[in-house]
């Protein structure tokens, strides 16, 4: 059984596309990676799962329960960390963790209280006056207190200091060592490259990309740096060029052969293939067109 | 009825406020009434005067010298307006709110089914409203007593169960356009409070707009008809539920399957 498995999953708002036909598989365990800029459908996809909008198409599976049919039966089994978490008027931290935790008829009382001071979190503070910071570590007590099956984190880090970052990561990688699947909608790749294992890429509400994140760094195009004079003129899969006095940097996905016959009429002093790393393979997946022969086996 | 509680502890403090202003204006109007009673021949008078305004608020069928009548006109405006007021708030506020806070994704994505949260919610709405009409009642007996008239029990009983009635009639109806909405509803919902009463005015003023009594819950709260008949009207009462009826199951209709942004 997997975490999360959704096919041809869809969603339009009146004519606005919000995901288009994703067909993603989470397998059980471990840390997932979910990359896209902001409006690629991260949200909306989540949102989707979690029974907060209805699919216009397609069906969707969270731990091997329908999200149609068993909302609440899903979200029994899921925490979930909103990008931008608010709270009642008038609330202590304490009254938001107790009133989450009777919502889901579950005693978190230790459990929250570990978590808070882990996080630094003082409980006693009015909830609604909170910095953004403590906002989110509210909400991460939320959707971790009651020791859930599968988190769904979208974009857990925003507002969080540095030093308070590795304390949730260090959280998120105990939870996840205990058998807790852990589902990380994220734009900033360092995240994902240093705690995911395997990650997908959003674009245009579709999937790019998905796979292991080693092999979406290495997928596609490469890192090619020119010290010469060359033209390149019409050659198809170049991108994010860059001049330099004495030549140029560019990603390549194209055909190899091409390449080399190109550079062969040049003059070339120096060369250098690499693999992008995962910043860079970000930018070759976003660009025009890009990632559409990148698809891995979910 | 996790939801039922945080929604009575989230509208305590607006609920004793306006308590606390209905009551405090109750009771004035309540302990003025000895000294306007003998004034009351000369009011008589100018009001018998005022020719279809008269009507419109009902002081040709009452006698506002005596204490069923002045309750009636004075303290059924008060508690009838102002109650509408706080029942069209509190009603259109209750599901719209959790989007414009943007507190929808944290109580919607618990295991807690919509209509569930929708029943709660309205439970909540309806049992406030039974508070404060409660608060009121209590209030205006005292105040009587306190004055030292006896109670007209069955006109004072007749007017609030028919602010009652108005106050859920309008809170329901506005529960319903709270599931449509996504932000707060508080102009619709005072549009909706001062326009049905207004509508009742018009009724009143000419037999032509009669038909708008139909449209209004004001028309079975009106006092002078109501301790002239001795009784509710039950046709327009029964009206004003299926109003009602409406609102509710617009919200448990739509917001369960309304998309949260």
């Amino acid at each position: 059984m997997d975490a999360i498995r959704t096919e041809g999953l869809t969603k339009f708002y009146g004519q606005i596309r919000g995901i288009e036909n994703v067909s993603l598989t989470v397998e059980r365990g471990g840390m997932f990676g979910f990359i896209g800029p902001n409006g690629a459908g991260k949200s909306t996809f989540i949102r989707t799962l979690l029974g907060l909008v209805r699919p216009t198409a397609g069906r969707g599976e969270v731990c091997g329960l329908d999200i149609r049919r068993d909302r609440e039966r899903v979200l029994a089994r899921v925490g979930y960390l909103p990008a931008e978490p608010s709270f009642w008027p008038g609330m202590r931290v304490r009254d938001v963790l107790r009133l989450c935790a009777r919502l889901r008829k579950k005693d978190c009382d230790r459990e929250a209280e570990r978590l808070c001071q882990r996080l630094e979190l003082d409980p006693s503070r009015r909830a609604d006056q909170l910095s953004l910071g403590n906002k989110k570590k509210t909400a991460i007590v939320c959707a971790m207190q009651h020791e859930p099956e599968l988190l769904i984190l979208d974009e857990p880090t925003s507002g969080l200091d540095p030093l308070m970052q590795r304390a949730f990561f260090d959280l998120l990688r105990e939870r996840s060592e205990r058998g807790t699947t852990v589902f990380l909608s994220s734009h900033i790749l360092s995240e994902v490259r240093q705690n995911c294992t395997r990650a997908a890429v959003i674009r245009a509400g579709s999937i790019a990309a998905c796979g292991p994140v080693e092999d979406l760094a290495r997928a596609g195009a490469r890192r090619v740096t020119v010290r010469g004079r060359v033209r390149l003129d019409g050659l198809a899969g170049v991108r994010d060029w860059r001049a330099a006095p004495d030549g140029a940097a560019f990603l390549y996905s194209g055909d190899m052969d091409a390449l080399l016959a190109a550079l062969a009429a040049g003059e070339v002093q120096d060369l250098a293939i690499s693999e992008p790393d995962l910043e860079e393979a970000f930018m070759h997946y976003y660009g025009e067109g890009g990632g559409a022969d990148d698809r891995f086996p979910a | 009825m996790t939801v039922f509680r945080h929604e009575l502890r989230q509208g305590r403090m607006t609920l004793a406020i306006w308590i606390a202003s209905l009551a405090g204006l109750l009771a004035v109007c309540i302990g003025i009434f000895p000294e306007m009673r003998g004034q009351m021949e000369g009011v008589s008078a100018l009001f018998a005067s005022m020719g279809r305004f008269t009507a419109a608020f009902g002081m040709d069928r009452l006698d506002v010298g005596s204490l069923t009548g002045f309750y009636a006109v004075e303290c059924g405006s008060v508690m009838a307006l102002g109650g509408a007021f706080y029942a069209c708030l509190s009603g259109v506020s209750a599901l719209a709110r959790e989007e414009r806070d943007g507190t929808a994704e944290l109580l919607l994505t618990q295991p807690v089914s919509r209509p569930r949260i929708v029943s709660e919610k309205l439970a909540a709405v309806l049992a406030q409203l039974a508070v404060m009409d409660a608060a009121l009642l209590c209030l205006a007996l005292a105040a009587i007593r306190c004055i030292g008239e006896s109670v007209p029990w069955r006109e004072v009983l007749l007017l609030h169960g028919a602010c009652w009635l108005l106050q859920t009639e309008l809170a329901c109806v506005c529960f319903g356009l709270s599931a449509f909405l996504r932000r707060g509803g508080a102009g619709a919902a005072m549009g909706l409070a001062a326009g049905t009463y207004l509508l009742e005015l018009i009724a009143n003023l000419t037999d032509r707009a009669g038909f708008l009594r139909y449209l209004t819950p004001f028309a079975y709260c009106e006092g002078a008809d109501i301790v002239a008949a001795g009784h509710l009207d039950t046709g327009l009462a029964a009206l004003g539920l299926a109003w009602a009826l409406a609102g509710v199951a617009a919200a448990y209709g739509w917001y369960g399957r309304k998309d949260i942004r």
